[in-house]
């Protein structure tokens, strides 16, 4: 009974294999009806179901199969044509199977699937009017075994034979039978591009002893073409991999070898550490020996994991036909790539994102076929997948050549959802706002269809390929098309990695994050300040630092003989300052207990080569916890942008204690210098008389909280702002130039009283903001009374 | 009669024990890898076989400061749900079969920290044991003040 259980399982196993495959050559043979070889596929692969599921008793099963296997037999002796009706019956047949199969999985038993129903719109099919001898039908069902070898005259009697012999066996076959070499000669005849009496020839001449090859001598003496010759040529190869070149193996078996491989790396680490210090020659080229095979055995094995993106596209033509059909589109399916293979787990994670990817593509992306003729385009919308390799990642895109993305109507929905401003859209590039998408509840779909909100919307997708260490992007052309990208690393276990010291401490920084390192001497390169936030001009734009030791709440260190690692993480770039940088080594990523998750800042832990335990940092994580201050004072910034006319403006920048800052030169009224001794004291604020007035003080130096020493000499350098007949005037130390900057050259203040921080001739200079500079000089500025002022005097 | 085995190990001279079953090895290591912004009862991870063990200090579960992790720290080591944690604790003590009549609730004098890490009290010949709560004891988002 056990015995049954398994053979049982073997069986669900290697049908279920059996139908994805089926699935894809039904798809194909309605691009290709003509193909007798895929209806002898299809033929044989559902044959094999019927035969072991007769033998396994699973009697409705068989009944099914066979039914399907009639149908069939039909198609391939060509007593009725192929039609996308008969391939939606035969799809709805397989369907059919599978959810026995499903039945046979949970209960153990075929359960009540309903298959009369199936089997009466089969037979339907088989006495559509279309068919001008249905009454030979049944006579072609009942010898299905028979006539299996028609099409492929060389196979002989082999198909049905060993299906026969291995259900005997009680071995149900690990695939269909692959097919056999059929010589060159024989295809040629078939395809009718050669005469039989030619290829018996040239045989001839090649048994008398002529070297060249068969095709050749057909070639060479002109009874054929070149092009027949290859296509036969390719013909030969064998179609699929041939059961005896591979063997199953237990998943759980390679996750332990992994497992194990990836201790042995460390253990590598460790020894080719210590051998280095002995300076032991011999040792040191024997660790290096075990280094080198390390190496390939950890490659050998992350190869069996490794699986081609094939395996979870094959279910997509399927779903690209059954949803263009429902909703009256015309899609091509078009596949680059798939041989790229990606791991095995990370191929589980990408399937249900891919297939989201893909549904909403065609139900949103590709038009109606009117639509497209109205367009000016094909009324067939063409859906490209495309795999790569580059740089260490697996690029999987999904590009539609429909209507593209609404940017407009994304931007007002994202205006809507409030998670934009109006002011900001301008400023925005086309990219960020199509991002918009990956946002949690964001859709833009006119009418909802039971294809698009079904739970995984593009957010799911965002934070799925994001798990694993991978990332999504969108671009898209106005009526060109759309083009999804989702980027996923190779493997999960074993990644590049940089080992960095950071007060006393080793932490490790995934490698495909790391852009440059930069040494910071305090002398050629050196961290600057924007009121607190420390910057590093890298080639003349200003890249915000995170000091590593800061953001992980630990004592701060100094900014001389630092390094800066540039990193890139969720479409942002900052500078990590870290005390040391090590090495790059490979590490094996643990899972980092649960309690830590919260924290967030660690992507996972691994052991290093002295045997200590490492953090993993999570770039995006780092970026983002950081970056938090400045998301929310960009607005304030995009408000101020909105209302500048744009382009370039003029400024007047003036050094306060270290720091440059920078006034509109639109806002000021006049440079002037007072005596030091005209200072008059008002309440507890500074004023000058000026011009018959009052004129209140504020020192920058005091508002920007910059305590330098106050500078020495006998008079201040003010900068009057006036208006509304009102004046005050703000302090600085010396005025140093008027200066153009371009407003897009800024980046935004983490800090009150400033807008933002821009490099103006070749300096990180702080843009002030001038409305809070002068309410601190005179809270009642804006308002229309004076009174205060007046009652002071 | 009813008995069972407990692990003991002193902290701060008092003397504690787990049941035997929860224990999966006691073990003493000198290299913990601090974890920045962590709670404050993680006295940091160490490399066990390959594997990546916390260690929960129990000093501070208990309201007491923090161990120094300079030099060798005895380690009990948790089976835990699923992911084996350890407890840094100062010394420890043999394993000993007591009888469920020795057993008695906490004394009500018992408060504090201590209070929420004890499910009762073993009478030994001339001192007693307090039964931790292992899920409690490893637990680091407790309310430690």
């Amino acid at each position: 009974m056990e015995d049954l259980g398994e053979i049982v399982g073997e069986f669900l196993m290697e049908s279920h294999e059996n139908l994805d495959q089926i699935d894809q050559d039904l798809v194909s043979l309605e691009q290709e009806p003509d193909s007798r070889d895929l209806i002898s596929r299809i033929f044989r692969a559902i044959h094999t179901i019927k035969g072991t599921s007769g033998f396994l008793a699973f009697s409705r099963l068989e009944k099914l199969a066979h039914a399907g296997e009639s149908l069939l037999s039909r198609l391939r002796d060509g007593v009725q044509p192929v039609t996308p009706e008969t391939i939606t019956v035969l799809l709805l047949c397989i369907d059919g199977v599978r959810s026995l199969l499903s039945s046979i999985e949970e209960t153990q038993s075929e359960g009540d699937v309903d298959i009369d129903n199936m089997i009466v719109k089969i037979n339907a099919q088989m006495n559509a009017p279309t068919d001008p001898a249905a009454a030979a039908a049944p006579a072609a069902a009942a010898a299905p075994a028979a006539a299996v070898e028609a099409p492929a005259a060389e196979d002989e009697a082999e198909v049905p034979e060993s299906v026969e012999q291995e259900a005997a066996a009680a071995r149900p076959a690990p695939e269909p039978v692959a097919e056999q070499r059929q010589p060159l000669g024989q295809i040629l005849v078939d395809a009718g591009a050669a005469q039989p009496t030619d290829v018996s020839s040239a045989l001839q001449q090649q048994i008398e002893g002529d070297e060249r090859k068969l095709g050749t001598i057909l070639l060479e003496e002109g009874k054929t073409q070149p092009a027949a010759v290859n296509e036969a040529l390719q013909q030969q190869a064998p179609k699929r991999s041939i059961a005896d070149s591979a063997i199953r193996v237990d998943v759980d078996l390679l996750d332990t070898l992994l497992n194990m491989v990836g201790e042995l790396v460390l253990a590598r680490n460790q020894l080719v550490r210590g051998v280095m210090e002995t300076g032991d020659s011999g040792l040191v080229r024997s660790a290096q020996r075990l280094g080198m095979i390390t190496s390939e055995l950890q490659e050998g094995i992350m190869k069996t994991r490794m699986q081609p993106i094939e395996h979870i596209w094959s279910k997509l033509p399927r779903v690209i036909r059954d949803l263009s059909n429902s909703l009256g589109k015309q899609v091509q399916l078009v596949m680059q790539g798939k041989e790229t293979e990606l791991d095995r787990s990370l191929l589980e994670a990408v399937k249900d994102p891919l297939t989201h990817l893909v549904r909403n593509a065609v139900d949103h992306g590709i038009e109606d076929p009117e639509r497209r003729i109205a367009a000016g385009k094909g009324p067939e919308g063409t859906l490209t997948l495309r795999a790569y390799h580059e740089g260490g990642h697996v690029a999987v895109e999904v590009a539609d050549d429909g209507a593209g993305l609404n940017v407009e109507r994304i931007a007002q929905k994202a205006v809507e959802k409030g998670l934009l401003r109006p002011e900001q859209i301008p400023n925005m590039d086309k990219r960020d706002i199509m991002a918009m998408v990956f946002q949690p509840g964001f859709s833009t779909a006119a009418k909802v269809t039971n294809v698009s909100g079904r739970g995984v919307g593009m957010d799911v997708v965002k934070t799925n390929i994001e798990n694993i260490g991978g990332a999504v992007s969108v671009d898209s052309t106005p009526g060109e098309g759309t083009v999804w990208r989702l980027t996923i690393p190779l493997t999960l276990a074993i990644i590049q990695a940089l080992t960095v010291d950071c007060a006393d401490q080793r932490y490790v920084v995934p490698q495909v994050a790391v852009l440059e390192l930069v040494f910071i001497d305090g002398n050629t390169t050196k961290v600057e300040y924007a009121s607190g936030a420390p910057v590093y001009r890298l080639r003349g734009k200003l890249l915000p630092l995170v000091r590593l030791d800061r953001a992980l709440g630990l004592e701060v260190g100094g900014d001389q003989g630092v390094y800066i690692m540039v990193l890139q993480a969720d479409g942002r770039r900052f500078g990590l300052v870290v005390d040391r940088v090590l090495n790059t080594e490979e590490v094996v990523v643990k899972a980092l207990n649960t309690r830590f998750k919260d924290i967030g800042l660690y992507a996972g832990a691994t052991i290093l080569g002295d045997g200590k335990v490492g953090l993993i940092l999570d770039v995006s994580s780092l970026a983002r916890r950081s970056h938090l201050a400045v998301d929310s004072e960009r607005e304030t910034v995009a408000d101020k942008r909105g209302t500048a006319a744009g382009g370039t403006e003029r400024l007047l920048v003036t050094a306060v204690g270290e720091r440059r800052v920078a006034i509109p030169l639109d806002t000021v009224t006049r440079l002037e210098e007072f005596p030091r001794d005209r200072i008059e004291h008002a309440g507890s604020r500074e004023v000058v008389q000026y011009r018959g007035q009052i004129l209140p003080l504020v020192r920058l130096s005091h508002l920007l909280g910059a305590y330098g020493e106050e500078l020495e000499g006998d008079t201040v350098s003010v900068v009057v702002y006036s208006e509304g007949g009102k004046s005050v005037a703000l302090v600085v130390d010396r005025i140093v130039d008027i200066a153009e900057n371009s407003t897009t050259a800024r980046r935004d203040a983490e800090e009150d009283g400033l807008v933002g921080t821009a490099v103006i001739q070749q300096r990180v200079t702080e843009l002030l903001d001038v409305r809070r500079a002068i309410l601190a000089a005179d809270p009642n500025f804006y308002s229309d009374s004076m009174d205060d002022m007046m009652v002071e005097v | 009669m009813a008995s069972r085995q407990f692990a003991t190990f002193e902290v701060d001279g008092q003397l504690f024990g787990v049941e035997v079953h929860t224990v999966q090895e006691v073990l003493s290591y000198n290299e913990y890898t601090p974890v920045p912004l962590a709670p404050p009862a993680v006295g940091g991870l160490f490399n066990l076989r390959g594997q990546v063990i916390a260690a929960v200090d129990l000093r501070v579960q208990l309201g007491l400061a923090r161990q120094a992790l300079q030099g060798p720290v005895m380690n009990v080591i948790l089976r835990g749900d699923g992911e084996p944690v350890s407890l840094l604790v100062d010394k420890i003590g043999e394993v000993v079969d007591l009888d469920d009549d020795t057993f008695e609730p906490p004394p009500d004098t018992l408060s504090g920290p201590t209070r929420e890490l004890v499910v009762g009290t073993f009478k030994l010949d001339g001192r007693l044991m307090l039964a931790l709560d292992v899920n409690q004891a490893v637990d680091t988002y407790r309310a430690t003040n």
